[in-house]
């Protein structure tokens, strides 16, 4: 095993009854990685995640977190890592302080150190106002904020975090965005769950695509965003009776058919693009046709999401 | 050296996670309000609905009655083990502890030490309502303190029988009900408020044989002679054979990972 693996994740499997859920998943992430599993609802992504963090057996395969095997060392692996769930699991009827001093003390600080970690991360995660309030007065954002704050208190090497921005406003998704991206920069290693496209292109460096429990593809956002295909153009003429026409001169340019949606014209731009797309505006101005919307676009991981899992959901 | 740092350590973890239960149960006083009420409503209802008929007057009724309230409102108590553990596992605390790199008995114990408060909370005010009722102890204090701790021992080594079922059974509401049938049954169906020579045979038989019934003759005899009887040696043994059953078999329970 390369040291630089923090997570190694071998061939895992697991069935639940007769139902296969996890079906031969195998992936590396090195050390400093966000790693995104990107999956719809029921992929699978949670099960993997409870593999990983001990709370489930796999059936098969092998998971080693910084080369301690999650069955055999699981007190070892568990030292590795900290992680947030899906739901808040924190207690209602104690204040931020106290929860972080609990976990800070369980994670093996003394008293002392589990103070000023506490405060520390109350500061981090601007719940210092709020440090001695029971939760029932906490927003969302904030329970999110304070549930993230409680697995940093040991300042473990690899978090997980399942799904650590459903139900939140954007705000605070870029809020809790920003935290973990700074967390990584001071040396940590995250494996993040999202059912957010824009989440996992946003934040991940290499992203796994699971679906039906089988992983499809791995890869960086950019790579597999090639897998679909490279940029393209879309335009909105504002006289319906001229979009015959638009389409004439966009299929005599490019040379490539063009994929007509009312007034909206979509057509595919090779390497030359920009001077096409430019010469096309020349024609239209030329033939009088007015446009609402011009756009060259980079297909979205939204594009790789729906290609890769067609017509399986 | 090694096993003795890591004993400390799990020692020192039981601490944290029962001052987190104390925490929790101070913040929230609605969690003992139940252990408060029970042991005064029944003492009250009992002592002047049923003591005429059953001694004659309420004064005279009150030695028998105190007892049997002491371990019914215990035996209560301690049933609220089950159903914290369900609630707190249904809100997802206890994935959390599982995954840290603690030993399992310990959000498990500290629950359970935890509740040793609610226990003595509720022993303390069934002896409470008595006493403002009339009733007098004939033993003295230390023999008073003794019974009330042979209670809260008893108690405690069921309230690992209770965790148990919060571990399997998934609905907190049906623990919650289902102790509550069990305790009611259990209670009456023994000593507790009545003189058994009435009762008809089959009837005294189920009581005799009744550990509840046990226990109870037990801690009567020593608030009322102030001695410990061989009855009371067998129910400290007993509420020891429980701890040792149950304890283990609750820890597998909850570090089994499907």
């Amino acid at each position: 095993m390369s040291k630089d693996n923090v997570i190694q994740v071998t061939n895992i499997q697991k069935r639940f009854g007769n139902k296969t859920v996890v079906q031969d998943v195998s992936f590396t992430i090195k050390k400093g990685e966000i790693f995104g599993l990107l999956g719809p609802n029921g992929a699978g992504k949670t099960t993997i995640l409870r593999m990983i963090t001990t709370l489930l057996r796999q059936d098969a395969g092998q998971i080693l977190l910084n080369g301690f095997d999650t069955l055999t060392q699981s007190r070892l692996a568990r030292q590795q890592f900290s992680v947030t769930g899906q739901t808040t699991a924190i207690d209602q009827d104690l204040s931020a302080r106290e929860n972080l001093m609990i976990f800070g003390k369980l994670n093996g600080l003394a008293s002392e150190a589990a103070r000023s970690r506490a405060i520390e991360l109350l500061t981090d995660f601007d719940l210092v106002n709020s440090a001695d309030q029971t939760l029932a007065t906490f927003s969302g954002g904030m329970r999110r904020r304070l549930d993230l704050a409680i697995s940093l208190i040991g300042k473990p090497s690899i978090l997980f975090l399942d799904e650590p921005t459903t139900g939140l406003d954007p705000r605070t998704r870029v809020q809790m965005w920003q935290a973990i991206q700074k967390l990584v920069a001071q040396g940590s290693t995250v494996l993040l769950t999202t059912q957010y496209l824009e989440e996992a292109d946003h934040l991940a460096n290499r992203i796994a695509l699971i679906d039906h429990g089988q992983m499809i593809t791995v890869g960086t956002p950019s790579e597999l965003k090639q897998q679909v295909g490279g940029m393209q153009l879309r335009l909105e003429v504002t006289d319906l009776k001229q979009v015959p026409q638009a389409q004439k001169i966009i299929q005599d340019i490019l040379a490539v058919s063009v994929h007509v949606d009312e007034r909206t014209l979509i057509a595919l731009l090779s390497n030359t693009g920009m001077q096409s797309a430019s010469k096309i505006l020349d024609q239209f101005q030329t033939a009088g046709i007015a446009i609402n919307n011009f756009a060259i676009e980079t297909p979205s991981l939204d594009d790789v999401f729906l290609k890769m899992t067609v017509g399986k959901n | 050296m090694k096993s003795a740092t890591t004993k400390n350590l799990v020692f020192n973890n039981i601490l944290t996670m029962t001052h987190r239960n104390l925490l929790k149960t101070l913040h929230n006083p609605d969690n003992f309000s139940d252990v408060i009420m029970q042991p005064v409503i029944f003492t009250l209802l009992f002592g002047y609905l049923f003591g005429g008929v059953i001694a004659g007057s309420v004064h005279a009724y009150l030695p028998m009655l105190v007892s049997g309230i002491l371990v019914q409102s215990i035996l209560n108590a301690a049933s609220g083990s089950g159903q914290q553990l369900r609630e707190d596992i249904n809100a997802g605390v206890f994935d959390r502890f599982k995954t840290l790199p603690i030993s399992p008995i310990v959000p498990l114990a500290g629950q359970l030490v935890g509740d040793i408060f609610r226990l003595l909370l509720s022993g303390i005010m069934a002896l409470i309502t008595a006493f403002l009722m009339g009733w007098r102890p004939t033993a003295n204090l230390p023999a008073l303190i003794v019974a009330l701790l042979l209670a809260i021992f008893i108690g405690w080594s069921t309230s690992w029988i209770f965790a148990l079922v919060g571990l399997i059974a998934k609905n907190a509401e049906l623990i919650g009900s289902l102790s509550m049938i069990i305790i009611l049954v259990m209670t009456f169906l023994s000593n507790a408020f009545i003189p058994t020579k009435t009762l008809p045979h089959f009837i005294q038989t189920l009581v005799k044989i009744n550990p509840v019934s046990l226990t109870i003759t037990a801690i009567r005899t020593i608030l009322k002679t102030g001695h410990w009887s061989s009855n009371a040696t067998m129910v400290f043994i007993s509420g020891g054979i429980i701890i040792l059953i149950f304890m283990p078999l609750t820890v597998f329970i909850y570090r089994r990972r499907r």
